[in-house]
Formats: C-alpha cells, sequence, structure tokens
C-alpha cells in the first residue's frame, strides 16, 4: 500500500523550520527590480509632460503654469512606463508597496526645478562656439 | 423514484476563488443535470480596446487574469506584431518562452494545492503552495512583478534577463525539479489520492473533442492538442511534444498537469542553455491595419485574441476566446452520475478561471 508518499515531506517539513517569514518581524522579501511605487523629485522634473503622455491609465496629472506634478495611486498600477520614459531621471520605482487607504487621495508635488541662468553672454564668436561644443557632447 | 430537488453551487463557495454558480438537480445525492450561469464579474476589456492605444493595450490584456497573465500580453502582442508585419528577436522569443514556462509553472502548482484542498488533503496544498512561492520568487526577480510581469511588449521584452540570473536559474532547476517530482509522486502514486480521483467526471475522446474542450481537460481524454506544437515563440526551435493521458477522468486531467509541470521545467533549463544573445526589442512605428487571429497556449488551455484594426492608434475590435469558457460545456457532461460530495473536485478538475471567462 503506497499511502506514506507525503510522509517524506512532512517530516522534512518538521525538522526544516518554518517556511514563511515573521513579518512583520522580518520585512517582506523585495528585489531590486519590485515595482512597489512610483517616487518624484520634484527639484529635478523639467515638467516636459512626456510621463502623463506615456502613462497607460492616465494616473499622471502635470501642471505646466502651476508647476504642479501630481499622482493618482488608485489609477497607478506601476508598470514603470513612465520611470523609463522619464528623460531626466527624476522619476524612480521604489521597492516598498504603498501602505492601503481608505480615500482616494492625489498625491500633489510642487515642481522647485529652477532653470539655471544662462551665462553671462560673453562676445558672439566665443558664446557660438562654446554651445557648439556643449551640444556635440 | 427519488424527488428531485436543485442545489445551488456556488457563486460563493469554499472551493471556488472565483464566481461561477452551478444549478444541479439531484436525485438523492446524485447528480442528474447541471445548469451553468456565469456573468458574475465581467469589467468590460474588450469594450476598452476602444479607449487605449493599440501598444497600452498589453497592460490591460495582462489584467485579464491573475493567473496567466504573461501569456495573454504574449498572445495580444503576437497578434499585433502579425498585423504590423514585426520580426520579434530571437532573444526575446526566447525571454517569453522563458516567462510563459514560468507562468505554466505556478499556475500548475497553484492548480494542484487548489486540488489538493478540494479533496481534503492539506497538507498536500500547502506543500504545493510551498514550492509555486519559489517560482514567484523568480518572476519577481526577473521581470518585478509576482504574478503581473509587465514585461510582454509589442516588438519584443521589456526587460532582460541578465546572464547571472540565468546560471543562478539553471542551478536552481535540478533541486527544484527533484521537490515537484516528490510533489507529483504524491499525486499520481498515492493510494488514498487515486482512489478520490479514479473514475470522477469521467468524459471520452470524442465527447471532449465534439464539445470543443482545450488544454488539460482535453489531453486528459487523450485528445493530443497543444497550441505549443506549432511553435510559436520559441517552442518551434526548443521541440515540444503534448503531454496526453487517455483515461478521461479526474486522475488523467491530475497527471497531465504534473507531467506538464516536469515538461515546463525542462523547456526552460533548455531555453536558458540555448538562449541566444542580441537585442530584445525592436522600434515600433505605425499603427496596425489589418485583422489576425492570435492563439497561444496558456495554463488551462488554447487562448484566442481576434484582433481588428483600422489604421488608427486604436484597435477597432478585440474578441478573447479563453480556454475556462471552452471547458465549460465539458464539465456540464461530467457532473451528471457524480455525487453531490464530488461535485467540488470535478469542477476544479476543469481549472475553471472566471475573470478570463467573463473578461
Amino acid at each position: 500500500m503506497s499511502i506514506f508518499q507525503m510522509t517524506k515531506t512532512v517530516i522534512r517539513n518538521l525538522t526544516g523550520g518554518p517556511a514563511t517569514r515573521q513579518y512583520p518581524a522580518v520585512p517582506a522579501r523585495t528585489c531590486l527590480l519590485t515595482r512597489g511605487h512610483v517616487a518624484i523629485d520634484p527639484s529635478t522634473c523639467r515638467s516636459c509632460g512626456l510621463c502623463s503622455k506615456r502613462c497607460p491609465c492616465e494616473a499622471i496629472r502635470l501642471d505646466k503654469e502651476e508647476k504642479v506634478w501630481e499622482i493618482d495611486r488608485m489609477r497607478c498600477i506601476a508598470c514603470g512606463d513612465c520611470v523609463e520614459g522619464c528623460p531626466f531621471g527624476s522619476l524612480t520605482m521604489e521597492q516598498s508597496y504603498h501602505p492601503p487607504v481608505t480615500e482616494h487621495v492625489v498625491e500633489r508635488y510642487t515642481i522647485t526645478y529652477v532653470k539655471p541662468e544662462k551665462p553671462e553672454k560673453k562676445p558672439a564668436e566665443e558664446s557660438t562656439k562654446e554651445e557648439g561644443v556643449g551640444e556635440s557632447a | 423514484m427519488p424527488e428531485r430537488i436543485i442545489v445551488p453551487f456556488g457563486p460563493q463557495h469554499p472551493v471556488l476563488p472565483e464566481p461561477i454558480h452551478v444549478d444541479l438537480v439531484l436525485e438523492d445525492e446524485k447528480v442528474v443535470e447541471a445548469i451553468p450561469s456565469i456573468g458574475y464579474i465581467h469589467r468590460g476589456l474588450e469594450q476598452l480596446v476602444q479607449k487605449r492605444e493599440y501598444t497600452e493595450y498589453v497592460y490591460v490584456a495582462e489584467r485579464i487574469c491573475g493567473i496567466c497573465s504573461f501569456i495573454h500580453a504574449l498572445c495580444y502582442s503576437q497578434g499585433i506584431e502579425h498585423i504590423m508585419k514585426i520580426e520579434v528577436p530571437d532573444r526575446a522569443r526566447y525571454l517569453r518562452t522563458i516567462w510563459s514556462e514560468c507562468s505554466r509553472l505556478h499556475s500548475h502548482l497553484l492548480w494542484l494545492g487548489l486540488f489538493a484542498d478540494s479533496m481534503g488533503f492539506e497538507n498536500l496544498f500547502m506543500r504545493s503552495w510551498q514550492l509555486r512561492e519559489s517560482v514567484l520568487d523568480v518572476l519577481e526577480d526577473t521581470t518585478g512583478g509576482r504574478v503581473i510581469q509587465g514585461t510582454c511588449k509589442v516588438g519584443g521584452v521589456r526587460r532582460d534577463i541578465g546572464q547571472e540570473k540565468l546560471d543562478e536559474m539553471h542551478r536552481e532547476l535540478d533541486p527544484f525539479e527533484q521537490k515537484c517530482r516528490d510533489l507529483g509522486d504524491v499525486f499520481l502514486n498515492d493510494e488514498t489520492v487515486k482512489y478520490r480521483l479514479r473514475g470522477l467526471g469521467v468524459i471520452t475522446k470524442d465527447e471532449a473533442y465534439a464539445l470543443g474542450a482545450a488544454g488539460p481537460t482535453a489531453r486528459g481524454s487523450g485528445v493530443a492538442m497543444d497550441h505549443r506544437e506549432t511553435g510559436y515563440a520559441a517552442y518551434g526551435d526548443l521541440g515540444f511534444k503534448p503531454v496526453v493521458e487517455t483515461a478521461g477522468d479526474c486522475y488523467a486531467r491530475c497527471a497531465v498537469r504534473v507531467k506538464e509541470v516536469y515538461a515546463s521545467i525542462d523547456i526552460i533549463r533548455r531555453a536558458i542553455e540555448e538562449m541566444p544573445e542580441g537585442p530584445i526589442d525592436v522600434k515600433v512605428k505605425g499603427t496596425p491595419d489589418g485583422e489576425y487571429f492570435s492563439r497561444a497556449e496558456q495554463p488551462r488551455g488554447e487562448v484566442v485574441h481576434y484582433l481588428r484594426g483600422d489604421g488608427s492608434k486604436h484597435l477597432a475590435r478585440a474578441r478573447i476566446r479563453t480556454p475556462t469558457l471552452a471547458n465549460i460545456p465539458p464539465l456540464v457532461k461530467m457532473l451528471p452520475g457524480a455525487q453531490l460530495a464530488d461535485v467540488p473536485v470535478v469542477v476544479l478538475s476543469i481549472d475553471p478561471c472566471i475573470s478570463c471567462t467573463e473578461r
């Protein structure tokens, strides 16, 4: 009679300790790629609006005049398309999941990026040379 | 003649992860007729194709189901790629195959656990899900998501797996396969499991074929039908033979899935060994204009995405036929003759995925 197929596994599991983590004492498992939530660095965002264009679920809204960047966490599916598309590296994908909420909240960030002032104009010949070098680099 | 009574089964029932309702007509404890009804979680995802751009709809297609998510995205992407005549790079095809098989592994291990739970073998249920967890960890390490991978896109894949991670996966496959074989040994050879499953919910080969059964339900009855044989993604390069059992009962359907777990591990191993170098995606330009029936093999059977584009960035129509929808008529055929206490086991043996069915 073969009814003891499972016994080997049972004994191994009994002696092997728990298979699950003692959460919350031990933090949940994450890895480098884990898509938790999108975070923005308002000091580097240049309001180009690519993120809101790329977002497949219309969770990101950008007001260029008011300098306001908004994300609706309940719409966001954490696909990471905005992070891939951001040309200035202002958006990052954090590994921690957002805590559950009971109210519909839209997170607002005021963009603090200030366009650096152009260096004072020097004689016309030099400035055109410098710009040319900068662009090609 | 015993009096006939009707017992409602579902939509809320301990063995059902998702809502499906079956009216069981009973004579004493024996089922004489089963009348299914669905429609509890329809979300209108096919209509959404007219509101999302064709590249964005991949995310919607992926969310049709939480278990076969990657294969839905793969099937949709293949359809669009065929309409737009995009040639996907080799490495992307192999990566898609690896993730598809990981999805199949975790889906089958999930189902084996639920099946063990439905027959009251709690210890086996826990063990199956413990093994499934290691597959989910690999999926999270390589894609960033445990069940919604989000890596498939029109024109290729969004992420690459580094050589280091591939080597690590290859090393872990042997011990993992040994654990799966220990688990499969219980399902295939344990007397109590056999006693519970043999001769239950029988459907013959001809009936299965006539009623349009798909996937392990068809293969458990001896219909050697597996869409991976046609060689989409990298299956053509890797070679593939479907797993077939002939008995047509719950035990045969269980055996098909157990053996498919071994087959999936083998495919992943060979895909890692033969992984070609190169780019993982191509740039997609233009809009789809034309129609195509895209097909892929999900853990539950063959899925069909019908896609029609009219040259705009929104598709005109998407129609998705999922395997569980095809498997409901065979289920209705299986149930008469079963005891009421066996109904949960028979219903689970087709691996019902209602979110897929209703989209």
